[in-house]
């Protein structure tokens, strides 16, 4: 099996450690966490993190699982980069001098979707939300008029066919939840099963 | 001074007949049914020990002589029993303590509460007094922990922390309490015992259609085996268990968590799996062609390579923790729940079968072991004792019915391949971690989990030197343990492997040991020393009709070997069954 990026969202109550369990998850199996995103997600109480690492299927779903067997996780997924819709935010700070020097400058941010954030005398930040690779590419276009600094978020993506977890989150308070709330998805995706 | 004014102002401030958080935590034991608690206490957990002392009625505390003894005392307790054990312990190097049995408890996953006591709640993170990030250090070797650092969070706490440990897949649960939370006084209802935590799934929802994919192929099946772990134990499931393998007339080999959940006599039980199990599990695991794989991990002492393991076969695996799909075997069909649940379905879709030829070749390699390995450690040709014939007076003495506590080594797998048992939750070993030093206050525990049985401890010279503190415990508490001392003058085990794969380079595994006998004596604790075959089985006896504990040390060979085994890295087929085969 090819390695290759899976985005993986797990859904979970917010509780104080909970960060460190589902870090330690990757770790102990010396596993590099290239991106990782926390926040509230849609639903009031429950937490939504967005963890990206280059992996095989098999490797991907086995983390899910020990993901998902820690108490306060409610649901993990894990995504292939067509599957989601993601950015990542960037903020370039640059001198404002150097920008109002050059006017090729303005087209040049422009061209790859700046938007201004902050304008100062000494400097001025610009935004970009993108892929990695389109952030990438605008250091190195800022890199000649003196880039000053960067910085980039963790991706949060979006998992092109879920409907939410809304009401998911209603099937996990009753007793009974259904089938497909329990399971872990990939029951079915056993190829092997009925292969027989 | 400050105690006495934190718990002024509060009975001040609300007025109201309030109890305290360390009440609380008593409460919540008496309403989950504790009665026994094993702990040590200390400047940051002194509160509960002061409450404690108000219900001596009602919990009994055995004060322990080292944290570590504490929690293995707390799983012997809950392996005996089938309960949750309790541990308390102080901050820092009292919680820190506890980390080695965490870790055992884990990946054997015994149920256990332990309540560490933290520094005041102003105090996290300043590098108080005894202050250490327990909840970090235990974050890995926990199926769940949770520091409280307000008294009004304890019950409903406590109550998740029970329902956690023993729920599922059973595993330890520490909560750590700070001390100011400990004194604060709080108002509060009756307590509540948890029933349902929503993003937590003790058990998963059983697929009819896995099942009935199962049994198809267990009806086709020509050469099918069952290996079996503690699954069975913890689920409650050996008479669902053995109603399957007898209807579906199906060989049946355990691992050594599973130990006891059948009796090892019984006609489909063809023995131990595993590094030093029996021969012919070993062999036909690579030649059956569905392998059914009941609540066991397919841990790689089992299994060994991975690459070579039931390659030919149809896995059908059941167990509770999804997690555990797939995780090392590749499975066929998954049927994922409760064994107590899943079998009993699978049973009611399996043809009554039986399979004389395919249960004649296990026995048949069973004959080759005997000729070649069981018979002279049973039997010895020479004067020279082995750990083989202690084991097998033993169960001549006991019938069988006793519980057998083993420590990590030779010795453990010599118990474990010819101890008799002839009922569930006897065989009480550090499986999954080999925790040397398990066993003194692992029998102690079984002895309060199951009182009325006999609790014998099988331990090496090396691990009984890790834990004998613990015979401070007895001494003061009087259970009734009987300490088998295996002394072979080495590390045993670690000097086998330096013979077969290290040129018999034996780099400090000559372990001195003091005079046992005297030990116990100081201990207040009778014994004796046994290095003749003709004093042996009347030692034995010796110790088990004395009322209370008792220490007998056998002498025995230095340098045998334990056999057969898989050497590490080789698949299970290759097992040897002598020195020169290695
Ligand atoms: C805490 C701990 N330290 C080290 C080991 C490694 N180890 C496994 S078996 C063994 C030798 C045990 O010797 P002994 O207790 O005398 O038992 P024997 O093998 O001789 O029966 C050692 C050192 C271990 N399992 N646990």
């Amino acid at each position: 099996m090819q390695k290759q990026e899976y985005t993986i969202t797990v859904y979970t109550e917010n509780q104080i450690g909970l960060l460190n369990r589902i870090a330690i998850i990757f770790s102990r199996r010396k596993i590099n966490v290239e991106s990782l995103n926390t926040s509230p997600s849609e639903v009031d109480s429950v937490h939504r993190f967005n963890i990206v690492i280059t992996e095989t299927e098999e490797v991907v779903k086995k983390l899910c699982r020990q993901i998902e067997k820690q108490v306060e996780v409610l649901k993990a997924y894990y995504n292939t980069n067509d599957e989601i819709v993601w950015q990542e935010l960037a903020l370039y700070k640059v001198p404002t001098a150097k920008i109002a020097e050059e006017v090729k400058v303005e087209r040049l941010l422009r061209e790859h979707g700046a938007h201004t954030v902050v304008i100062r005398k000494d400097y001025t930040v610009f935004a970009v939300a993108g892929h990695r690779e389109e952030t990438d590419k605008l250091i190195r276009v800022l890199e000649p008029y003196g880039l000053i600094e960067f910085v980039r978020s963790a991706r949060v993506a979006i998992i092109k066919d879920s409907e939410g977890f809304h009401k998911k989150l209603k099937e996990f308070e009753n007793r009974e939840p259904s089938r497909q709330v329990i399971e872990n998805e990939y029951l079915d995706k056993n190829r092997e099963v009925f292969s027989m | 001074m400050q105690i006495a004014e934190i718990k002024k102002e509060q009975q001040g401030s609300t007025g109201l007949k309030n109890i305290s958080g360390s009440q609380a935590v008593l409460d919540a034991f008496v309403a989950e049914g504790v009665k026994t608690v094993f702990g040590y206490p200390g400047g940051a957990i002194m509160p509960i020990y002061d409450a404690l002392y108000d219900y001596h009625d009602r919990i009994n505390h055995i004060l322990v002589r080292h944290e570590q003894g504490a929690i293995h005392a707390a799983q012997g307790f809950a392996r005996a029993s089938g309960q949750v054990g309790v541990i308390f312990a102080t901050s820092g190097p009292g919680a820190t303590n506890l980390v080695t049995g965490l870790a055992d408890a884990m990946i054997d996953s015994t149920p256990v509460v332990c309540v560490t006591g933290q520094v005041f709640a102003h105090l996290l993170g300043t590098d108080a007094f005894q202050e250490t990030d327990v909840i970090n250090i235990t974050t890995p070797v926990t199926k769940w922990n949770y520091q409280v650092t307000d008294a009004s969070e304890i019950p409903s706490v406590m109550a998740k922390a029970f329902y956690i440990a023993k729920s599922g897949r059973p595993g330890p649960v520490l909560i750590d309490i700070t001390k100011n939370a400990q004194l604060q006084l709080f108002e509060t209802e009756e307590y509540q015992p948890c029933e349902h935590i929503r993003s937590y799934r003790p058990s998963p929802i059983v697929r009819k259609e896995y099942i009935v994919e199962a049994a198809k192929l267990i009806n086709a099946a020509e050469r099918p085996f069952v290996i079996f772990g503690q699954g069975v134990i913890l689920g409650n499931a050996e008479k669902e268990f053995i109603r399957f393998i007898e209807k579906a007339g199906i060989p049946a080999a355990w691992t050594i968590m599973g130990m006891s959940a059948i009796p090892t006599d019984h006609p489909l039980g063809v023995g131990m799996l595993g590094m030093h199990g029996n021969y012919g599990p070993n062999v036909l695991t690579n030649e059956c062609d569905v392998l059914i794989a009941v609540g066991m991990r397919f841990d790689d002492r089992v299994t060994g390579r991975l690459d070579k393991y039931a390659r030919q076969a149809k896995v059908i695996h059941l167990d509770i923790d999804p997690a555990e799909i797939d995780k090392n075997v590749k499975t066929t069909v998954p049927v994922w729940g409760d064994c107590k649940e899943t079998l009993p379905l699978l049973t009611s879709l399996v043809e009554k079968k039986l399979y004389p030829g395919w249960l004649q070749r296990f026995k048949d390699y069973q004959q080759k072991e005997e000729e070649k390995v069981i018979r002279e450690e049973l039997n010895p040709t020479n004067e020279i004792l082995t750990m083989g014939e202690v084991v097998q007076l033993l169960n001549e003495l006991t019938g069988g019915n006793a519980i057998i506590v083993t420590d990590v080594g030779q010795h453990q797998m010599v118990a474990c391949r010819y101890a008799k048992f002839n009922q569930s939750k006897s065989n009480i070993t550090s499986g999954g971690l080999g925790t040397m030093g398990y066993a003194l206050p692992a029998a102690i525990g079984a002895a309060y989990g199951a009182p009325h049985r006999t609790t014998v401890a099988i331990i090496g010279d090396g691990g009984f030197q890790m834990t004998l503190q613990e015979l401070g415990t007895i001494m003061q508490f009087r259970p009734n343990v009987k300490i088998l001392i295996l002394n072979n003058n080495f590390l045993g085990m670690v000097r086998q492997w330096q013979q077969l794969f290290h040129e018999k380079r034996y780099s400090f595994v000559d372990i001195q040991s003091p005079d046992f006998v005297q030990v116990a004596k100081g201990f207040g604790i009778p014994g004796q020393s046994v290095c003749e075959r003709k004093d042996l089985k009347g030692a034995i006896k010796t110790m088990l009709d004395h009322q209370g504990t008792y220490l007998l040390e056998v002498m025995v060979g230095k340098e045998n070997n334990v056999f057969p085994m898989v050497p590490q890295g080789r698949g299970v087929a290759e097992i040897v069954l002598c020195r020169e085969d290695v």
